[in-house]
């Protein structure tokens, strides 16, 4: 038994990816995804997607970081053992600034990798795409486009031809085995 | 558009056009042949997949038996105390804190070549960022070693962390090499993440190319099931960009801290604010004299010529002599200010410096670090890769030699002449520091085996098959 997560088009050059992308977003296609052997410039605008959200995570991983070093410096330094150094005051925003500063930038590290691993749904163990017999290439030299099922606009038939128009080669539906 | 174009002189123009067409600019590509994206999987990949190479085990073998050295002089170092290294008063720092710096600098190239190179969009970058990147990885754990070594009761090295010690007392954060500890940890992970980021997309190249099973789960566990669409490299690109933002304050204030050690001190020849801005030079200059040393040999290994071009090699060699031409001026300004600011102490610690006690480890350094590094202004040797190599190896000398002379002359002749002394390594130490070289060559032979040595998907970027506008912006 399987069942059919969508349609596959491949397309030899950026180029031709790029602007069959323009045609699938006019069209009004909704569930759909470019693969691509690197980041096509434009290819967002053309999809029609907005900006990536991974800023959020890195502000909060660096806002996080910032606070937790203050609050580190004062808490050790400060509050639960005070240390006296030099006759100066326990604690004061500037000297440990290098402290927080570092993890600033580790917090917002971590928040931008783990950002994008959340964004993008990964980890993630297996996906339908990978069952295409020639899903190898688009990580190589091939460009590829899938019209998922779940579209509401998706027709076994239509869609196939539509993609065909577009200069698509090798138009496959991509099945999902289950057992 | 060719080069050969001319503007055309029309007679009957108008004094002022209307739109000025920008003169042709003449761009190497950056990778030549008219390579396909196919190749550059297959010549990448290959390298991966192919049957590990005679010369490979060879090295890797001689490279561990270099890195036991640095296994067995620290296990007579915990074994036996810290007398079997030649520190003692007044020179207490020694090799232990010059190796420290010296390796921590040379990973500064590989987040300058990543991040900031990144942030200035320029594009030869692509093809030698991941090499340098797993240089910086490595010489970071290198440099780990020593300062974790050199505290002298390794099991108390846990006092460092924001942990409670056994009288219940916190590490105190007014002193810069506590700063440190923050510092060079934060860089490592940060490098780490950044290295292992920039892999993912390649890895999942290789899982899905992989025939062995344990091919299949190593790569695949690694890839963290990365599937090439533009959702993921919408994130993907983004991340990378944040972080090659994060990694360049990063790297500056790395370097910054480091010099803090010293420049916090209030000893003459250290407590200068000149420190931090020269040390991040220095850093970034040893930093590309390492890259040149370890990607030169790749290229002629792998027949990297057409991804690692004489473009990359010029460049590489205008930032060496460029920031090494920093590092000469720093030299010559510490001197002024030495002279200018009319401390009898510090005008002491300079004229020492250069002419006193340790006066060939002075001149090593400025013959190789400032006169060296001129001859690249020639085309001529920028050309000549044997000579270019043997250059970079000179400034790898040259910059060992600086945190040499920084840290010894200082200690060796301080305020008191009752409490001059004079340091020499011993066997341990050489052997300690010598084998560090084996460690990253084991590390540095084992990322060439199983990992990616290039951004395949940033390389295929910046070729003109992957511009969907044919040319045309």
């Amino acid at each position: 038994m399987d069942i059919k997560y969508g349609v596959s088009a491949t397309f030899n050059s950026a180029k031709d990816l790029y602007d069959a992308a323009g045609k699938v977003r006019e069209e009004g296609y909704s569930n759909w995804e470019c693969y691509t052997p690197m980041p096509v410039h434009g290819l967002d605008a053309q999809m029609g997607v907005g900006r990536s959200h991974v800023p959020r995570f890195t502000l909060a991983g660096g806002v996080t970081g910032f606070f937790l070093g203050i609050l580190l410096v004062w808490y050790m330094n400060s509050f639960d053992y005070p240390l006296i150094v030099g006759g100066k005051p326990y604690f004061s925003p500037i000297f440990p600034f290098p402290v927080y500063y570092e993890l600033t930038i580790l917090f917002a590290a971590f928040g931008t990798l783990f950002g994008m691993f959340f964004l993008n749904g990964l980890p993630r163990h297996n996906h339908p795409v990978f069952e295409h017999p020639n899903f190898v290439r688009t990580g190589d030299d091939k460009f590829m486009i899938v019209i998922e099922v779940e579209d509401p606009k998706f027709d076994d038939d239509e869609t196939q031809e539509f993609l065909k128009d577009l200069g698509g080669k090798s138009v496959t539906m991509i099945r999902e085995p289950i057992d | 558009m060719s080069a050969a174009a001319k503007p055309k002189v029309d007679k009957d123009a108008p004094a002022i056009l209307k739109k000025v067409d920008p003169a042709p600019w003449k761009e190497e590509p950056l990778v030549l042949n008219r390579r396909s994206l196919h190749w550059v999987t297959e010549k990448i990949c290959g390298i991966v997949e192919a049957k590990t190479p005679t010369w490979w085990w060879w090295c890797f073998i001689t490279a561990l038996c270099v890195a036991s050295f640095t296994g067995i002089g620290l296990a007579y170092l915990v074994s036996t105390g810290v007398g079997v290294w030649g520190n003692n008063n007044p020179v207490n720092w020694g090799w232990a804190i010059v190796n420290f710096v010296f390796w921590i600098g040379i990973g500064h190239a590989g987040t300058l070549i990543s991040a900031v190179l990144c942030l200035l969009k320029q594009k030869w970058r692509t093809s030698i960022n991941r090499a340098s990147e797993a240089m910086t990885v490595f010489a970071v754990l290198c440099a780990g070693i020593f300062p974790l070594f050199h505290v002298g009761r390794i099991w108390f090295a846990w006092w460092l962390f924001p942990l409670p010690n056994s009288n219940a007392i916190w590490p105190q954060f007014r002193s810069p090499l506590e700063w440190d500890v923050f510092a060079v940890s934060t860089y490592a992970t940060v490098s780490i993440l950044f290295w292992y980021m920039g892999m993912i997309p390649d890895l999942a190249v290789i899982r899905d190319r992989a025939k062995q099973t344990w091919r299949k789960y190593f790569y695949g566990f690694l890839a963290m099931g990365w599937r090439n669409a533009n959702n993921h490299w919408r994130n993907f690109e983004m991340a990378y960009l944040l972080l090659a933002g994060l990694s360049t304050p990063l790297v500056l204030s790395v370097h910054t801290i480091v010099s803090f050690d010293f420049a916090v001190a209030n000893l003459p020849g250290w407590h200068t604010t000149i420190f931090p801005p020269y040390f991040v030079a220095g850093a970034i200059f040893s930093g590309f004299g390492m890259v040149l040393t370890l990607l030169l040999p790749l290229r002629a290994v792998f027949g990297l010529h057409d991804l690692i071009t004489q473009k990359h090699i010029d460049n590489m060699c205008k930032i060496t002599l460029a920031t090494g031409s920093l590092v000469g001026y720093a030299y010559a300004m510490e001197f002024f200010i030495a002279w200018y600011g009319a401390n009898s102490y510090e005008g002491f610690a300079f004229v020492n410096r250069a002419f006193g006690n340790y006066w060939w480890a002075y001149w090593t350094m400025v013959s190789c670090n400032v006169i060296c590094p001129q001859l690249f202004w020639f085309k001529k040797i920028r050309e000549n890769t044997p000579l270019v190599w043997i250059i970079a190896i000179f400034v790898n000398v040259g910059m060992w030699f600086e945190r040499f002379v920084i840290a010894n002359t200082t200690l060796s002749r301080d305020f008191l002449p009752s409490s001059w002394g004079y340091y020499s390594p011993t066997v341990v130490d050489i052997f300690t520091f010598a084998g560090t070289f084996g460690f990253f060559s084991v590390l540095f032979l084992l990322f060439l085996r199983f990992l990616p040595l290039m951004p395949m998907a940033e390389v295929k970027s910046v070729m003109p098959a992957a511009d969907p506008h044919g040319g045309k912006h």
